[in-house]
């Protein structure tokens, strides 16, 4: 049990790094607090992979600490910093039982067979795999063997860190949902600090408390997912979170007040920094409503898809897709409409960088 | 009513030919000559199974089958740790790759005989490199035309060099197959190197060795044209193995009746031996 500080950390898989393009990580600084359960999510790409593997050892960062406790871990390998790591696809010992399997990390570390079984008797009991625990682990479904691959993870109580690494990828749809939520209750039941890296918002906001988004080897945003989902810091979080994702409309700003397509928009405040100019409009499709009394920005509907629940609407205003999410009545192909955005939740963005503040208006 | 489609026979008639021509027929041939005794002239008496036991009881059918399964039991003894060994010292990624691969893979490429003829020069005691080495440099008494112990190491040692690469190159690659996750999580698990390779490694190689050891077992076994380019069997009948033994009553005695049993025998044992390594080797695999 520990936190995790991230100092920063440059990582770069060239030898002679010339520009920022080069780097893998550009430069994080990031505390993990003890016994939190946090998700890294991020488009394949980003960096997530190779942040979980600095901070399990297994690479060495270019620059930059790790610090568990305050005490530098940097130079130590995997071994010593005592940290659990699921992979992707399912590790495990072929040759040895389920029970054997789960016993592995405790009896490399030399712990009294007493203290394994009580162990690993208590890891099957969570992960309800104790009538499997004589089987040839070979034997087992991908999805029973990722189970054992994080039953290796949960089974040492001194870890300092759980990481997972999009290790739902190999399962069967109807039980990746299974799987999450035991990975939800193992957490609260053994507390340890967990990290999950994937690159599935669903399963980033269903398991964790604090979600890190990150992009192009930079953290973007961390927040719990409320915050993700409703106040995205960069126009990147508001596509990558949310289905369909934050409409982002080009702008003009002119004395603090913002124009699209020549009409005025109202913001949830005042915009920060000076200087007009263009900037983008960001507004969730769930707060775009059907406009009931002829005000608001004119558009013309072109597509509408029912999706169960609601209704997804999809229409063009000043040449720009705007989506947005109604629920019941809905407009039909072709219909002239006015969009009326919610006032409380639009905001501006110069530069992708969140830029309005809240609060304000009318 | 469900028609019958005779066309398939079209498509199975060639193998069946093919196979027919290169083993089934050449084999009843022999089977033919194993029951029966001939003077010449193409003159042939029935003889039922009176080779088969003859050859059964011989003591020199014995010692020749004696001295064939020392040599195989030697040859996997060394060759298999060794090729392993070998495998897991080469580079898994870089330069030294390609270099190492072609490196291992060209004493396979040299033809038998010419094995067989380079050893032979290269232990002459007073010209070849090593023959030379050992007796005038060291001053260690080394001649496999005379010494039968010399004659044993040599050819083994010849073995070894120009087949140990097989085992290599079928080590080498169930290792590079084995994903990076693995050495990661055992690295996690807090894994000794031997726990690496006992539960790791060895189980991953496991499907490739079991065909480096079959044949292995099945070239060794069968071996002929280098021992006998080498030794020709001696000193005395030292290093005469069964294929060498074979080969002098069929073709040295013209015993057609005694040598098409024996080859049957040969066979059979071969056959059997091969069946029993792949059984015990598989025999864990469908186990839960």
């Amino acid at each position: 049990m520990a936190q995790i500080k991230l100092s920063n950390l440059r990582h770069s898989y060239s030898p002679n790094p010339s520009s920022d393009a080069d780097y893998a990580l550009k430069k994080i600084d990031l505390t993990w607090d003890d016994g939190g359960a946090y998700a890294l999510l991020g488009p394949s790409g980003c960096g997530k992979s190779t942040l979980l593997n600095i901070i399990s050892g297994l690479l060495v960062p270019s620059e930059g600490q790790i610090l568990f406790n305050d005490q530098d871990v940097t130079a130590l390998p995997p071994a010593k910093r005592n940290i659990a790591q699921v992979f992707q696809f399912p590790v495990i010992y072929d040759t040895m039982t389920v029970y054997d399997n789960l016993a592995f990390p405790l009896r490399n570390r030399g712990r009294d067979e007493d203290i394994v079984k009580q162990r690993v008797m208590a890891i099957a009991e969570m992960l309800e795999v104790e009538d499997m625990l004589t089987t040839r682990a070979a034997n087992l479904s991908p999805d029973n063997k990722q189970k054992i691959s994080m039953g290796r993870g949960l089974v040492r109580q001194d870890v300092n860190v759980v990481m997972f690494d999009e290790p739902l990828t190999v399962i069967d749809p109807h039980l990746k949902w299974k799987l999450r939520s035991k990975l939800k209750e193992l957490h609260l039941r053994v507390k340890a600090t967990m990290i999950y890296v994937t690159h599935d918002q669903t399963e980033a906001l269903t398991f964790a408390d604090q979600v890190v988004v990150m992009q192009e080897g930079e953290v973007v945003q961390i927040g719990t997912p409320v915050e993700l989902f409703e106040r995205p810091a960069h126009t990147f979080v508001g596509h990558f979170i949310g289905s369909p994702g934050m409409n982002v409309l080009p702008c003009d700003v002119k004395g603090g007040a913002a124009f699209f397509g020549g009409e005025k928009v109202e913001l949830e405040g005042a915009v920060q920094g000076t200087g007009d100019g263009a900037a983008e409009i960001g507004i969730r499709p769930e707060f775009v409503s059907i406009s009931s009394n002829g005000s608001g920005v004119a558009a013309t509907v072109r597509k509408v898809s029912d999706i169960g629940r609601h209704k997804v609407v999809e229409a063009v205003a000043h040449d720009q897709r705007v989506h947005a999410i109604l629920e019941g009545e809905a407009p039909n192909h072709g219909d002239a409409v006015k969009l009326d955005f919610k006032q409380t939740q639009t905001r501006l963005y110069k530069d992708g960088w969140l830029a309005s503040t809240p609060g304000g208006g009318a | 009513m469900k028609t019958q489609n005779q066309r398939a026979w079209l498509f199975v008639t060639p193998v069946l030919l093919l196979v027919a021509f290169n083993a089934l027929i050449p084999m009843m041939t022999v089977v033919n000559y194993s029951v029966q005794e001939t003077f010449g002239d193409n003159l042939f008496f029935w003889e039922g199974l009176g080779w088969f036991e003859q050859i059964l009881r011989s003591e020199r059918f014995h010692a020749a089958l004696g001295r064939q399964l020392f040599f195989t039991v030697m040859i996997l003894i060394i060759e298999v740790p060794l090729g392993v060994a070998i495998a897991l010292a080469m580079p898994k990624k870089g330069f030294w790759v390609p270099f190492c691969l072609v490196t291992m893979a060209l004493p396979m490429l040299i033809p038998w005989n010419v094995v067989g003829a380079m050893w032979n020069i290269f232990t002459l005691p007073d010209i070849g490199l090593l023959g030379y080495f050992m007796n005038h440099t060291l001053g260690i008494s080394y001649d496999m035309t005379q010494n039968p112990v010399a004659a044993w190491v040599t050819i083994i040692v010849m073995d070894v060099w120009h087949w140990t690469s097989l085992v290599v190159l079928l080590a080498y690659a169930g290792l590079v197959s084995i994903p990076n996750a693995y050495y990661q999580a055992a690295e996690i698990d807090g894994a000794s190197n031997w726990a690496v390779f006992r539960f790791i490694q060895l189980p991953k190689m496991k499907t490739v060795l079991t065909i480096a050891v079959l044949l292995r077992f099945m070239d060794s076994f069968n071996i002929y044209t280098e021992p006998f380019v080498l030794t020709g069997g001696g000193p005395g009948n030292s290093t005469t193995l069964l294929s060498i033994d074979l080969v002098k009553i069929a073709l040295g005695q013209f015993d057609l009746g005694p040598a098409a049993a024996m080859s049957l025998i040969y066979f059979a044992i071969t056959l059997f031996a091969s069946w029993l390594f792949y059984t015990l080797m598989t025999m864990n695999d469908n186990k839960s």
